[in-house]
């Protein structure tokens, strides 16, 4: 089975937010860079279907060569090999179209994504590489497994419930907690994700959608009032009296 | 050239979710001097439907297609693709969940629009742009993006807009057939579980939200949230250490591995308030924190807080709510 995994390179997630002084731009001065966590659950259960049933894994990140040691550290916790489209990702469709390039090269069995990027916490990347692709997208996914060669069955979150679907090969996913338990890369793994084969091309010539304009930050809260402990039933006349939220 | 909302149908009524995203979407009809549309998919009654006029729809589209019932995305999105034809739509609205996110990302392709989720503000359109306002960096933040693409299709951050209710006449409430063959249903679900609530709320719809954390002790103490949450009409969470213990279920996790939130009330019980956390809850408009440790950081995002033991304080909670008249 051969299976693509998709990582954004995000910040790690106790990142302070900051914007350069005319707000058009994040500021990465100080930001410690991770693979968004959603994703790691999408890679474990990939690199857990691999070792259940053989095939390989591969990890793609659109992103620019910064993104490498996270490219290098998918590499440790088990993926075989990488590619990485040289480009700045500046919207989800870019994105979205890159990843579909590549994998109308390559067909891989299925697509594997996480829920959301934790940075432009879009929720539609996959989405849109289904739909470009024409197959299937099972979103937000908790639980995969393959009932047989060709087919695999999964549960996806819905408002208030869950629903089961199975859907033939090939096929995208995001992934969420449960579906996995994420790896921590062991020394052996450090090793020898160095000689593994991360492959770096160009991207197409595709356009974005969405311009990012201009960046703002939440109003501060006023402050905290405090309740006394003893008559804490102070606290539900106040929610309703001053906060006017009963 | 008009404005289209999809509205999702749960047991017969119309989502507070959609409810939101209907008046939104009539406020831009009204900003682009045009009318607002709605397309229903799902099951609903009809009453609700032409109800719809009072978040200022005009005109609804309905699927009545059984098969409909349960969400397969080819098949909404060609319910939805032929609606938006029909009415020559520009600008496509949804709510921000799991159904209409999935959705308007498929959408996006087939019409080639420009999608912006987790929508938190009307349109700017001076200048000939297009600037919607999202959350971006997991509440952190706010972003600004112009939607440069000819349809534009926003999913509306749940809790952010107020439900309108406007006087009038009830929406015309129209047939919509998109001809869907078996193969738009190749990905239906074999199978769909709804949580039982209990009677309670759904934590991702809910407006009052009673969440508790590993200072709870364990799941045998859990009767505290419980009865606050009954006492105060609210959903139940918990924190991640709390779901991994398998105390609550995964579906009650709230925090940036879980799920974000933004309810008008949000009450953190033993909850320490550790970055990831607040990440799915700072957009919650009043938090009140319930800590015996007076240095939690969790208090240095809250409105109102109460310092003390939650096994003393939380009956008291219940008792002062349970006297509330509603
Ligand atoms: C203005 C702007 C500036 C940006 N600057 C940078 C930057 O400096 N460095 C940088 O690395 N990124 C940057 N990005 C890209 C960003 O990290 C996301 O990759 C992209 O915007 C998609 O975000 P989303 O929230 O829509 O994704 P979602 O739809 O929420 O993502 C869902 C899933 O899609 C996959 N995915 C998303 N993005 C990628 C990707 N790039 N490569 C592979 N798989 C992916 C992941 O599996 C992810 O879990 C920037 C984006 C914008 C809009
Ligand atoms: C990548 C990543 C993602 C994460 N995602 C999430 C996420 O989505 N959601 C999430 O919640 N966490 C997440 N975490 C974990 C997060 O960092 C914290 O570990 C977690 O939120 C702590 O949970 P807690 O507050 O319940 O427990 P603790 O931190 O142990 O806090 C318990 C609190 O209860 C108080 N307490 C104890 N006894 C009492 C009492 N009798 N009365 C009143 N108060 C009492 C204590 O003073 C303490 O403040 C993530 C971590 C990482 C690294």
């Amino acid at each position: 089975m051969k299976i693509l995994v998709c990582i954004s390179n995000v910040p790690d997630t106790t990142s302070k937010i900051n914007f350069t002084a005319d707000n058009k731009e994040f500021d990465k001065n100080g930001v410690q860079y991770v693979i968004n966590p959603w994703d790691e659950y999408a890679l474990t259960r990939a690199i857990e279907l691999k070792e259940a049933k053989g095939g390989t894994v591969t990890v793609l990140n659109v992103g620019e060569a910064d993104a490498e040691p996270n490219i290098r550290k998918a590499l440790a916790i088990g993926a075989d090999d990488a590619i990485r489209v040289n480009a700045k990702p500046v919207d989800a469709f870019f994105v979205a179209q890159q990843i579909a390039a590549v994998a109308k090269e390559n067909n891989y069995d299925m697509i594997l994504m996480g829920k959301e990027s934790i940075d432009y916490n879009g929720s539609q990347v996959h989405g849109m590489v289904g739909e470009i692709l024409g197959i299937p997208s099972v979103v937000p996914a908790f639980k995969l497994d393959m009932v047989d060669d060709s087919t695999a069955r999964l549960e996806r979150e819905i408002e208030g419930g869950k629903e089961v679907v199975e859907v033939k090969l090939p096929f995208v996913a995001s992934a969420q907690q449960p579906m996995s338990e994420p790896r921590i890369p062991n020394m052996r793994g450090i090793m020898t994700a160095r000689t593994k084969p991360l492959k770096v091309v160009e991207p197409t010539g595709a356009e974005a959608k969405a311009e990012y304009v201009n960046y703002s930050k939440p109003e501060k809260k006023g402050g905290v009032k405090m309740i006394d402990p003893e008559n804490a039933g102070e606290l539900i006349t106040l929610l309703r009296n001053e906060a006017k939220v009963l | 050239m008009s404005v289209l909302v999809f509205v999702e149908g749960l047991n017969g009524e119309i989502k507070k979710s959609s409810l939101e995203a209907a008046s939104y979407g009539s406020q831009v009809a009204q900003q682009l001097g045009t009318t607002a549309t709605a397309v229903a998919i799902g099951e609903v009654h009809e009453e609700a439907l032409a109800k719809l006029s009072e978040q200022g729809i005009g005109k609804v589209l309905y699927d009545a297609d059984d098969r409909l019932k349960q969400f397969v995305a080819d098949a909404y999105v060609k319910v939805i693709a032929k609606a938006a034809q029909q009415e020559s739509a520009k600008v496509l609205v949804f709510s921000n969940s799991n159904i209409g996110a999935a959705v308007g990302a498929k959408l996006a392709v087939r019409l080639n629009g420009s999608l912006a989720t987790n929508v938190t503000s009307l349109p700017k359109t001076d200048g000939g742009q297009f600037v919607v306002t999202r959350g971006v960096f997991s509440g952190k933040a706010f972003a600004d993006v112009n939607l440069a693409a000819d349809v534009k299709i926003i999913a509306v951050k749940k809790n952010s807009f107020e439900i309108s209710q406007n006087a009038g006449n009830a929406a015309t409430v129209e047939k919509l057939s998109a001809d869907l063959t078996d193969a738009d249903f190749a990905a239906a679900p074999k199978e769909t579980v709804m949580q039982d609530t209990d009677g309670g709320v759904l934590l991702p719809e809910a407006e009052i939200v009673v969440s508790g954390g590993r200072g709870l002790k364990g799941p045998e103490n859990w009767h505290l949230v419980e009865d606050l949450a009954k006492a105060l009409g609210a959903a139940t969470a918990c924190s991640k250490p709390v779901s991994d213990m398998d105390w609550r279920p995964h579906h009650e996790h709230v925090g940036q591995t879980g799920i974000t939130v933004s309810p008008n009330l949000y009450i953190a019980i033993g909850i320490s308030g550790a970055i990831q956390h607040l990440a799915g809850v700072n957009s919650s408009k009043v938090i009140v924190v319930i800590n015996k440790d007076p240095e939690a950081p969790f208090f240095k995002a809250a409105d109102y807080g109460i310092v003390g033991d939650a096994f003393e304080v939380v009956p008291k909670l219940i008792e002062a709510a349970k006297a509330l008249d509603k």
